[in-house]
């Protein structure tokens, strides 16, 4: 089968493969329909994430039809169509069983090589480094997905592959981080990054309660969208100093509640700092550059909550403890619990209260994710999210 | 999940050193182990000091109840102050390592306090020798040749008993601990089968229950090679412990024990278990070695995150990078996180 795979830093290739097949008996065999390029994905092609393999299957935003399922899977039949879950969750454990499902204690194969870097292993993630499990991503033609009775999320006929294609990752993603922010009604929330996920997050603060929300970008056409597709007030932290504008938007309080949709590969406005940060990431001095983060800490207002969604990886320098500290901000933060969101999404969706096909703004071939990687990463012609077809 | 592994030696054995970890790190788990309640169990066993031993103490009471008879056997019988003096002196010093050699756990000292005593007897024949004539001179050389024979025997033994006590300073002990999301009573129940453990413990080709708490286990080494031995259960108390060791004779002496305690707040089973066992040297050391790896920690780590799949789950989790599940080294050398191949005939 042909697969996308990574081949070292900013390279990808689309290979053949050997297909998959089962290996636990609560597998499923999934032929895929539709995968998506996750800004998270960019972060392993930039060559920040460790523990990746010349070779690895990337790709953790999948869906299609099940062709293949283990004996011990008696939730899904041949045919089915499923989106499938970026967390692989075993369902036994108690992560799983009080909802933390990205925190599957069984799903992870190379949990000490996690526990090295971060104290106690996550749970294993499709596509994702082999310190989160060394599986096989989805930006292939057939998938293998452990766990198949627990996951995959069955779709109807009705509701086309770039409606529900979200519900993998980003819309559950985006979801979560507003519900982090606690929203009671009539919160002021401001987003970091207006990409697929931030956009959705701006969309999802709106369905819990928010009354305004401001989106922080640098590119026009990315804040244009999130002004016109989810109602936010557009910043572009090129032209403004985010923390003195959003102070000046919300009559000196700042935001109730700010959401880090940007994760570790952030940029600043600011040469130097940008540099600064830069440099000491390519010397591994840091893993992560945490602008944003920083920023949402520092514009928060008091006893306001910070929440995040954008993907970091180790360690961060310049942390504003202090601010976080003395100003009793919460942080809230997680690798989405996707299975605990996918049915009520679903349900959202089917009731048109959302369409988060919005945010897909390039449809490739397979064949062309190379192409796909190059223009996600450049934004060019105004990408914001692409999905490969099969 | 904590794992500790300890390599110990001489001196932790000695003062009864304890596992690694303040006493009282777990409030709510289980309570540290102090080391002598789980030794390793007896290997083969000390057959030959015992027997020299006995040789000693014979030759000990009739140098110094009949000292007469003694000379005159050895042909010495002709200077009375080898009769008075000398053979009692010799009896008294033979007597000196016979309860060490009949009774104590690490005999080789004793053992070779009696080459040291061979060798001063082997040089006082010696000089004897050339100042007799006829039928004296051959029972000095006879006793000569015996003396030798002894000596041999008795460096044997000294050279084996210093050996098993340097088998037994590279005692590995090792411990680690998991929670499972299940009660005690179940996760006591799958492991007191003990033809359970291979399916999580990697190194374990059978466990084999032969009734009565007697089980034949077996490990399966590089090159096919196996090793064996038979264990017998030691403690058992209902949801809580079960203990087991070898039986004498093994040639992997070693015990084990897990214990099962409620998480605080009832969050599922904390299972913790402590692993002693001493490899002989040679080849067949060197194979159980490599079984059980230079970190024995690392094993039973690994072990015990399978159990939790293997219970929790239903079976070992397998990945593309990681295909034979959860294993230390095999995270060293991952495959590419892609569908592998199939093997002809697999």
């Amino acid at each position: 089968m042909k697969a996308n795979c990574w081949q070292g830093r900013n390279s990808v290739q689309v290979e053949e493969v050997p297909e998959p097949r089962i290996l636990n008996a609560r597998d499923a065999v999934v032929r895929v329909s539709s995968t998506a390029i996750c800004g998270s994905d960019l972060h392993i092609f930039h060559g920040y994430i460790p523990t990746m393999k010349h070779g690895d299957i990337l790709g953790h935003e999948f869906m299609g039809e099940v062709v293949e399922v283990g004996p011990e899977v008696g939730n899904l039949r041949i045919g089915d169509r499923v989106v499938v879950p970026f967390p692989i969750a075993c369902g036994n454990c108690l992560a799983c069983q009080t909802g933390l499902y990205s925190l599957c204690e069984n799903s992870n194969p190379n949990a000490g090589i996690a526990e090295k870097l971060l104290g106690h292993s996550p749970g294993g993630l499709f596509g994702y480094s082999h310190m989160l499990g060394g599986y096989a991503g989805g930006q292939a033609e057939y998938a293998r997905v452990p766990f198949a009775d627990v996951g995959p999320l069955k779709v109807p006929d009705e509701l086309p592959d770039e409606k529900v294609l979200p519900l993998a990752d980003i819309f559950p993603t985006a979801y979560m981080g507003a519900e982090m922010c606690g929203l009671g009604g009539g919160e002021v929330v401001a987003v970091w990054g207006a990409g697929a996920v931030g956009l959705l997050a701006m969309r999802s603060a709106y369905l819990l309660g928010a009354e305004r929300v401001i989106a922080i970008d640098r590119y026009p056409y990315r804040l244009r969208m999130a002004q016109e597709r989810a109602g936010a007030e557009p910043l572009n932290y090129e032209e403004v100093d985010v923390v003195e504008a959003l102070r000046e938007m919300t009559g000196g309080r700042g935001p109730d509640a700010c959401i880090d949709a940007v994760g570790m590969e952030g940029h600043h406005s600011s040469a130097v700092l940008s540099g600064y940060d830069r440099v000491k990431q390519s010397a591994r001095l840091e893993t992560d550059r945490p602008h944003a983060l920083r920023e949402a800490i520092m514009s928060c207002r008091n006893g306001g909550t910070v929440s995040v969604i954008g993907a970091y990886a180790g360690f961060v320098d310049k942390f504003p403890i202090g601010s976080l500290m003395n100003r009793s901000l919460t942080l809230r933060s997680g690798q989405c619990h996707v299975q605990r969101y996918t049915r009520m999404l679903l349900d959202r969706i089917r009731r048109g209260e959302i369409d988060p096909s919005f945010v897909f703004t390039h449809r490739l071939r397979l064949e062309d994710a190379p192409i796909g990687f190059e223009m996600f990463r450049q934004k060019t012609d105004e990408c914001v999210k692409v999905v490969l077809k099969t | 999940m904590v794992v500790r592994g300890v390599r110990d030696d001489d001196r932790a054995t000695a003062n009864g050193g304890t596992m690694r970890g303040a006493p009282g790190d777990m409030p709510d788990g289980i309570p540290e182990m102090p080391d002598a309640t789980l030794d390793v169990p007896e290997g083969n066993g000390q057959p030959l000091p015992r027997a020299l031993g006995l040789l000693s103490l014979g030759l000990g009471v009739a140098a110094l109840a009949a000292p007469h008879q003694v000379g005159r056997l050895i042909g010495l019988d002709d200077s009375a102050p080898t009769r008075s003096v000398v053979l009692r002196a010799v009896g008294a010093r033979e007597l000196v390592p016979v309860p060490g050699l009949l009774f104590a756990r690490r005999p080789a000292g004793w053992a070779w306090f009696r080459v040291g005593a061979d060798l001063l007897d082997l040089l006082l024949l010696a000089r004897e020798l050339p100042h007799r004539r006829g039928e004296r001179r051959q029972r000095v050389a006879a006793t000569l040749g015996a003396v030798a024979g002894i000596t041999a025997v008795d460096v044997l033994a000294a050279v084996r008993s210093g050996r098993s006590a340097g088998a037994r300073r590279r005692t590995l002990r090792a411990s680690a601990t998991v929670t499972v999301n299940r009660p005690a009573d179940e996760v006591y129940r799958f492991w007191r089968d003990f033809e359970n453990l291979p399916r999580f413990m990697y190194h374990l080709e059978s466990v084999r229950s032969d009734g009565d708490g007697r089980s034949h286990w077996t490990v399966r080494g590089p090159g096919g090679r196996r090793v064996g031995w038979d264990a017998e259960l030691v403690e058992e108390n209902l949801s809580e412990t079960i203990a087991w060791r070898s039986v004498r004779g093994a040639r992997v002496p070693n015990a084990g024990r897990v214990r099962f305690a409620r998480a605080a707040g009832g969050r599922g089973t904390e299972v913790r278990v402590d692993l002693v066992y001493a490899p002989p040297g040679g080849a067949v050391g060197r194979a159980v070695a490599q079984l059980f790896g230079e970190e024995p920690g690392q094993q039973i780590r690994d072990d015990l995150r399978r159990f939790k799949q293997v219970i929790e789950t239903g079976e070992v989790v397998r990945s593309d990078g990681s295909p034979n599940g959860l294993a230390t080294p095999q995270q060293v050398l991952q495959k590419p996180a892609r569908p592998q191949a199939v093997r002809p005939g697999s």
